[in-house]
């Protein structure tokens, strides 16, 4: 196990995607199309402000959050960074719960206290739609999904881990040692390395002197396997072989999807640090979506009507998320000091709250900051 | 009756505990076929098999992580550092994943992170330290560090059985040197419950670990002079026992802390504001500090008993509390 000749042997002739039926590649382009419209929907809130903090796209990779996580089964369990929200919303995350989210709702997953898509839904098989909610140090979910399938071996459940890291979070110390363990041990996890050119501002030749993330895998002895990440059924098909070999006991396998990200690191990066033209070229010629369209249309003789229904149920499913999150209240402050532990349950208010109200706080703007002289005058 | 030792306190509480529940298992470096650096998980292996008690790679990010990500799905694993020194390395596991993991995300993180801990083992700057304040400071960790084999026993058995992440400071100078009967059954300590190691009404030196035993031998040689030291060990760190501290400080009117760790930053810091916001005039003596002094812990015998706390130094502080 481990060796050359033996991974090659590993991918099959025919494609996994192949067995996919014809509704179910439409599904695919539902949830490319749905991740796209959502994001765009989010922008139009976070011009409006109403967005409380940043905002981060998935421009231009839809295909591989999507193709890689539709080769993962229900009971499976998916560990999605900040460019997967097309994953989250295969994982069964609604569009409600990301606009709530974003715009720190009371009733949002995590009731105001993280921001964006830092949400999820694990535990026991058949009870939750598997998915964990990712925190900002990059590459710390790689060991913490090597502890979750170390729980699958450890009971002998039938299930798989998946883990988004992008090329960024590969240079650091938690990738390694999580990557490491999870094949010493055998783990049945998924490895999915998204090489999107840039993390923040770095390209990727100042993240890694290896000409690709998949020679990675020969190091840790891990299968490794490679796609065109724009192209969203050899996204499945390399993830679906993945999943297979992690699901069928051989342990860990590492996928390097290939992809571009089209915006910034959020919505407030200029991308002053890209090469003119790098963008409009890989939006003209390699956007996802348009690619599989294509496909549909061609190979699988899906009409400009049948596209439009989907295009009409996916407006219809925003607009109607949009005015239920926007109806949503705001967290009660007091809420914020429960549940650090599970005993005691909650933080008792500092000494100097206990007599205020609650709701009197968050009316202080950092905007007054500077704005007193000494004397305790408001400057002109 | 047998007495046994602080280790094999730690080492009976941990057979007893994978014995009672399938969910709680072992990992770490050497901890397997070795019985771990100082022998504490010997004879796991053997009882319990590969599948729960794991020797791992030199991964201290990686053994923290996975623990969380087990003890998400039900598990209750419990993680050694080889020496407690080296959980500087899982430092962003524990507080910003670990920590906060509940709060931010409603996720279950039933783990235990223990380890050798401590200096006066002639073990130089990498294998005497004592890290616990700077995990104090982090919300949604808590912290034990018995003096007792029976403590030792007792909050092990708590800190399994516990629903958070419990830090778990093991003092390797005690690991062989203090013993005790085992109270009979079910042994648990509860977490947050300080313990009066000796009662006193002159003056009170609140801490805990290896120095519990350094105040009691200076409030022997205190007794002497006609002094009445009470000895408070806080047991746990966090959540510390607030009241316990309070009612004995209300009861002498002098507080002595007392810690091995360094001085800056530190515990007894922590513990002199909180005396100050809350029993200011029951004072009758400004609060006083035997720490460790701001040095990285130095191996030469003469080096390292020049800077941790000793016992002169205790009797010495307390005199100058009783002038007062």
């Amino acid at each position: 196990m481990g060796d050359a000749e033996s991974r090659l042997a590993l991918v099959p002739s025919a494609r996994p995607s192949d067995a996919l039926s014809r509704e179910q590649k439409c599904e695919l382009y539902y949830w490319m199309k749905l991740t796209r419209q959502l994001e765009e929907r989010l922008v139009n809130l976070y011009r409006q402000t109403k967005v409380v903090g940043g905002l981060f796209r998935s421009l231009g990779q839809e295909a591989d959050a999507v193709g890689s996580c539709f080769a993962l089964e229900q009971r499976d369990v998916m560990s999605p960074l900040i460019r997967n929200l097309g994953a989250m919303l295969v994982k069964g995350a609604t569009p409600l719960e990301v606009l709530k989210q974003y715009m720190a709702k009371a009733d949002s997953p995590t009731r105001g206290r993280e921001l964006n898509i830092h949400f999820g839904d694990i535990g026991p098989a058949g009870s939750t739609r598997g998915f964990l909610g990712q925190i900002s140090p990059l590459g710390d979910m790689v060991p913490v999904m090597t502890g979750v399938t170390m729980s699958f071996k450890m009971r002998g459940e039938d299930r798989v881990g998946l883990v988004y890291v992008g090329d960024g979070a590969t240079s650091t110390g938690a990738f390694h040692e999580g990557i490491n363990f999870a094949a010493v041990q055998k783990c049945p996890l998924v490895v999915v390395v998204e090489n999107n050119g840039y993390a923040y501002s770095t390209p990727t030749e100042k993240q890694c002197a290896a000409r690709f993330f998949v020679d990675k895998a020969v190091g840790y002895g891990v299968l490794g396997l490679q796609a065109d990440g724009n192209d969203v059924l050899a996204t499945y098909d390399v993830t679906r072989q993945a999943v297979d070999y992690a699901r069928a006991g051989h342990g860990v396998a590492l996928v390097e999807l290939l992809t571009y990200r089209r915006r910034g690191h959020a919505e407030h990066d200029n991308q002053s640090y890209v090469p003119a033209g790098e963008i409009e070229r890989w939006a003209a010629d390699n956007d996802p979506i348009d690619r599989y369209v294509r496909v549909m249309r061609t190979e699988l003789g899906v009409t400009d009507e049948e596209i439009a229904a989907i295009d009409e149920r996916i407006r219809r499913e925003i607009d109607e998320a949009t005015d239920l999150a926007e109806s949503s209240g705001t967290p009660d402050a007091r809420e914020a000091l429960l549940g650090v532990y599970a005993d005691p349950p909650a933080e008792q208010p500092l000494w100097f709250r206990r007599d205020a109200a609650a709701d009197a706080y968050g009316q202080e703007r950092p905007e007054s900051w500077g704005t007193w002289n000494a004397d305790g005058a408001k400057r002109a | 009756m047998t007495e046994i030792t602080y280790l094999e306190a730690i080492r009976e509480a941990l057979f007893e505990e994978m014995a009672r529940d399938e969910h709680v298992f072992c990992m770490g470096e050497d901890i397997g076929a070795f019985g771990g650096a100082f022998k504490v998980t010997e004879g796991l292996l053997a009882k319990f098999g590969e599948s729960r008690v794991i020797d791992s790679p030199i991964s201290e990010i990686a053994l923290v992580g996975a623990a969380a990500g087990a003890a998400h799905m039900g598990m209750r694993p419990v993680v050694e550092m080889q020496f407690i020194d080296f959980i500087a390395n899982a430092y962003d596991m524990l507080t910003n994943y670990v920590a906060t993991a509940r709060y931010r995300a409603f996720l279950p993180c039933p783990m235990v992170v223990r380890g050798p801990s401590g200096g006066y083992v002639r073990g130089g700057p990498f294998h005497s330290q004592n890290p616990e304040a700077g995990f104090l400071h982090t919300p949604g960790l808590k912290i034990v560090y018995p003096s007792t084999a029976t403590d030792a026993k007792g909050l092990m058995k708590a800190a399994i059985r516990d629903d958070d992440c419990v830090l778990f400071f093991e003092h390797k100078y005690l690991y062989r040197r203090v013993k005790d009967v085992m109270p009979n059954g079910d042994h648990v300590v509860p977490i947050g419950k300080a313990r009066v190691a000796r009662e006193g009404s002159d003056v009170s030196i609140v801490t805990y670990a290896a120095t519990v035993w350094k105040a009691l031998e200076a409030a022997e040689l205190l007794a002497a002079e006609g002094i009445s030291v009470e000895v408070l060990d806080l047991r746990s760190l966090a959540p510390m026992d607030d009241e316990a501290i309070f009612r004995t400080v209300k009861k002498t009117n002098r507080l002595l802390i007392l810690h091995e760790d360094t001085r800056t930053g530190g515990i007894a810091g922590e513990i002199t504001a909180r005396v100050n916001e809350t029993c200011f005039e029951w004072l009758d003596a400004p609060v006083l500090r035997v720490t460790a002094a701001d040095i990285p812990l130095p191996y030469a015998p003469a080096l390292e008993d020049y800077v941790l706390p000793q016992t002169a130094d205790i009797v010495r502080a307390v005199r100058r509390l009783t002038a007062y």
